[in-house]
C-alpha cells in the first residue's frame, strides 16, 4: 500500500535537480501505451470489464516493480484530494485520476516509475529521470515492457504495431518528453522561434502547469507526436538531436542577458526571493513565476545559499493538494494562499544575498 | 562489411546517366568484381535510392516508381471518397461504427484496427505520415516479420540520408539493406524460427 504520509514529506528522485544538463533540463520521461489483446479499451467499456482488466494486470504489474518500489495502489477508491495529490506528483495522469471504474497504479522506487492500469489504455507505463537521460529511461521502460510481455499478450498487429485506444499513440505507443526550464527565451520572447522549429520537426511543445497555452513558471515540455513508422531508437535519437540546440539557445540568451543587463537581472531575481521570503498570501500562479526567476538566479550564480532541489520541491509542494495534505485539512483557495506563503517562508528562510557587483 | 565505396571529387568524367559532370564515384563490389559508377549528384540520389542488388538501376525501374507513386495518390483520394459515404460498418469486437469513433476520438477495442482498416490507414497517414510499424515487436514475432520491419526502417533512413545529401551514410545503409535482402532470399522467406 502507498504511504501517503511519507510521500507528502518527501520528493521524487527526478526532482533532485542533478543529472546531465540540469541547468535547463528538469527531467526526462518515456511512456509506453499497451493494451491486452482480448479486452475492449477502458474508455469504451463497462466497470465489470475494467474490473477484469485490473485483475489480469495487477499481478504482473506488482511483479515487475523493481525492489524498493512504493507499491500498487487502487486509484478508484481514493478521495479526490489523494488522487489530485498523485497528479501533482506526476505519479498518475490527470486522465487517470478522472477516469471511470476499477483502476490502479504501481509506483516504482523513488517515484521514478509508474504503471497505470486502466488509464486511456489498459496499461500506461512511464519512467522519469532528472536531467537529460533518455537512454536510461528507455533501457528501464524497455526492460519492464519485456518482463511484462513474458506474462501477458499485448494487442499488436504487424502493420500498425501496438494497438492503442487513440490512433495518435499506435505503433510504438511511445511518448518521449523532456521538461525544460526556459526563462531567458521566454523573457526575450525568443521562445516563439523554438515553438516554430519544434513544430516543423513534428514535436509538440506544451507548458507544464496551468491551463491553456500560457506556461506557468517558464517550464516547457517537448515531446514527439508521431509514434508510427519510426523505431523507438529513431524517435529517441531525433529528440537527442534537437534538444541540445534548444539548451544552447537558452544558455546563450542567459549569458547575453547577464552581459547586457546584469544589475537589472540581479534586481529581478533578488526581488523574487524577497517576495517569496516575506509574502503572507500568494497564489499558485505568482509562486510559479517567482520560483522560476529564483531558479534562474541560482543557475546564474546571482543567488547563493539555496539549492535547486529546494526550488524543484517547492514547485510541487505548493500546489493545492500538497498544501492540504501537508496541513492535514481541506482548505479553500484563500486559506491555501496563506498556507502556501507560510510554507515557502519556512523553506526559504533568509540567506545572505550575493554582494552587489560580484 | 561494406560492399559499396563512395568517393567524391571533380574529375573530368561525365555522369553515366546524363551529360553533367560526375562528382560521385560509387564502387560496387559484387562476386569479387568491382564496378565503378560515375554519377552527378542528381543521378547519384536516384541511384542510391534504388536498393536493387546488381548494379545500375534501369530506366524501366524509374518508370515503375513513377507509376506506383501516382497510383498511391489515387488510392489515397479514393479512400477519402469512401470515407464520405461509406455504409455504417460496425466493429465485430466492440460494436462501434467508424462515425462513432470519429465523434469520440477513441477506438473501442484492438479489433477496430482490422474492422476499420482502410479508413484508419488514411487517418494514420495524416497523423504519423506513415502507416507501417517498424519498432519493437512482441517476443513471439517471427524472424521474417522482424526482417521486414528492419528493411522498412532502413529504407526510410536511406531516404532521409539522401534528403540530407549524406551520401556516405546512404551507401552504408544501402549495403545493410542488401545484406538483409540476401538473408531473406537465402532463408526462402520461410516462416522458420
Ligand atoms: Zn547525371
Ligand atoms: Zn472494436
Amino acid at each position: 500500500m502507498l504511504d501517503f504520509e511519507a510521500l507528502t514529506k518527501s520528493s521524487g528522485e527526478w526532482l533532485k535537480g542533478v543529472g546531465p544538463e540540469s541547468d535547463v533540463v528538469v527531467s526526462s520521461r518515456i511512456r509506453l501505451a499497451r493494451n491486452l489483446d482480448r479486452f475492449p479499451f477502458p474508455p469504451q467499456t463497462t466497470d465489470a470489464i475494467r474490473g477484469e482488466v485490473e485483475a489480469v494486470l495487477r499481478g504482473p504489474v506488482v511483479e515487475v516493480l523493481p525492489p524498493g518500489s512504493m507499491g500498487y495502489v487502487r486509484v478508484d477508491p481514493l478521495e479526490t484530494l489523494d488522487r489530485q495529490f498523485l497528479v501533482e506528483r506526476q505519479l498518475i495522469s490527470r486522465e487517470h485520476s478522472e477516469a471511470k471504474g476499477p483502476r490502479g497504479a504501481g509506483i516504482g522506487p523513488q517515484e521514478s516509475m509508474s504503471l497505470m492500469v486502466n488509464e486511456e489504455d489498459h496499461l500506461r507505463m512511464q519512467v522519469l529521470r532528472s536531467g537529460l537521460a533518455l537512454d536510461e529511461c528507455w533501457q528501464e521502460i524497455n526492460r519492464i515492457d519485456d518482463e511484462l510481455q513474458q506474462q501477458v499478450n499485448f494487442a499488436f498487429n504487424e502493420e500498425f504495431g501496438y494497438l492503442t485506444s487513440c490512433p495518435t499513440n499506435v505503433g510504438t505507443g511511445m511518448r518521449v518528453s523532456v521538461m525544460l526550464h526556459l526563462p531567458a527565451l521566454v523573457m526575450t520572447k525568443e521562445i516563439q522561434k523554438v515553438f516554430q522549429s519544434m513544430h516543423k520537426m513534428s514535436l509538440a511543445v506544451r507548458g507544464l502547469y496551468g491551463e491553456g497555452s500560457q506556461a506557468m513558471g517558464d517550464f516547457y515540455q517537448i515531446s514527439n507526436q508521431m509514434t508510427l513508422g519510426k523505431s523507438e531508437q529513431q524517435i529517441i535519437k531525433s529528440m537527442q538531436q534537437v534538444i541540445p540546440d534548444v539548451l544552447e539557445y537558452e544558455r546563450r540568451t542567459r549569458r547575453e542577458m547577464v552581459k547586457e543587463n546584469r544589475s537589472k537581472l540581479h534586481d529581478k531575481v533578488s526581488r523574487a526571493l524577497g517576495i517569496l521570503q516575506s509574502a503572507r498570501t500568494i497564489t499558485s500562479e505568482e509562486t510559479m513565476h517567482l520560483l522560476s526567476s529564483l531558479r534562474l538566479g541560482i543557475n546564474l550564480g546571482l543567488i547563493d545559499g539555496i539549492e535547486i532541489p529546494t526550488i524543484n520541491e517547492l514547485f510541487i509542494h505548493t500546489q493545492p493538494a500538497h498544501l492540504q495534505k501537508l496541513s492535514g485539512t481541506p482548505m479553500e483557495s484563500s486559506d491555501r494562499n496563506a498556507a502556501r506563503a507560510s510554507h515557502i517562508r519556512l523553506r526559504l528562510a533568509p540567506v545572505e544575498p550575493t554582494s552587489e557587483g560580484a | 562489411m561494406s560492399r559499396t565505396r563512395l568517393t567524391r571529387d571533380d574529375t573530368m568524367k561525365k555522369c553515366m546517366r546524363c551529360t553533367k559532370p560526375a562528382t560521385l564515384h560509387i564502387t560496387e563490389i559484387q562476386l569479387g568484381q568491382a564496378q565503378v559508377v560515375h554519377l552527378c549528384e542528381t543521378c547519384a540520389q536516384k541511384y542510391l535510392s534504388s536498393t536493387e542488388v546488381g548494379g545500375m538501376p534501369s530506366m524501366q525501374m524509374e518508370d515503375d516508381e513513377a507509376v506506383s507513386e501516382s497510383e498511391a495518390e489515387g488510392a489515397a483520394l479514393a479512400a477519402e471518397e469512401v470515407e464520405e459515404d461509406s455504409p455504417e460498418v460496425s466493429c465485430g469486437g466492440c460494436g462501434i461504427t467508424f462515425k462513432q469513433f470519429r465523434s469520440v476520438g477513441r477506438l473501442g477495442c484492438p479489433q477496430c484496427y482490422t474492422s476499420f482498416h482502410d479508413d484508419l490507414q488514411s487517418l494514420l497517414e495524416s497523423i504519423h505520415q506513415d502507416t507501417q510499424h517498424v519498432g519493437k515487436c512482441p517476443p513471439q514475432t517471427s524472424a521474417n516479420t522482424l526482417r521486414h520491419h528492419e528493411l522498412m526502417r532502413l529504407r526510410s533512413e536511406l531516404k532521409a540520408s539522401i534528403e540530407r545529401e549524406n551520401y556516405e551514410e546512404a551507401a552504408r545503409i544501402r549495403d545493410q539493406i542488401q545484406v538483409i535482402e540476401a538473408q531473406a532470399a537465402s532463408s526462402g522467406e520461410s516462416p522458420a524460427e
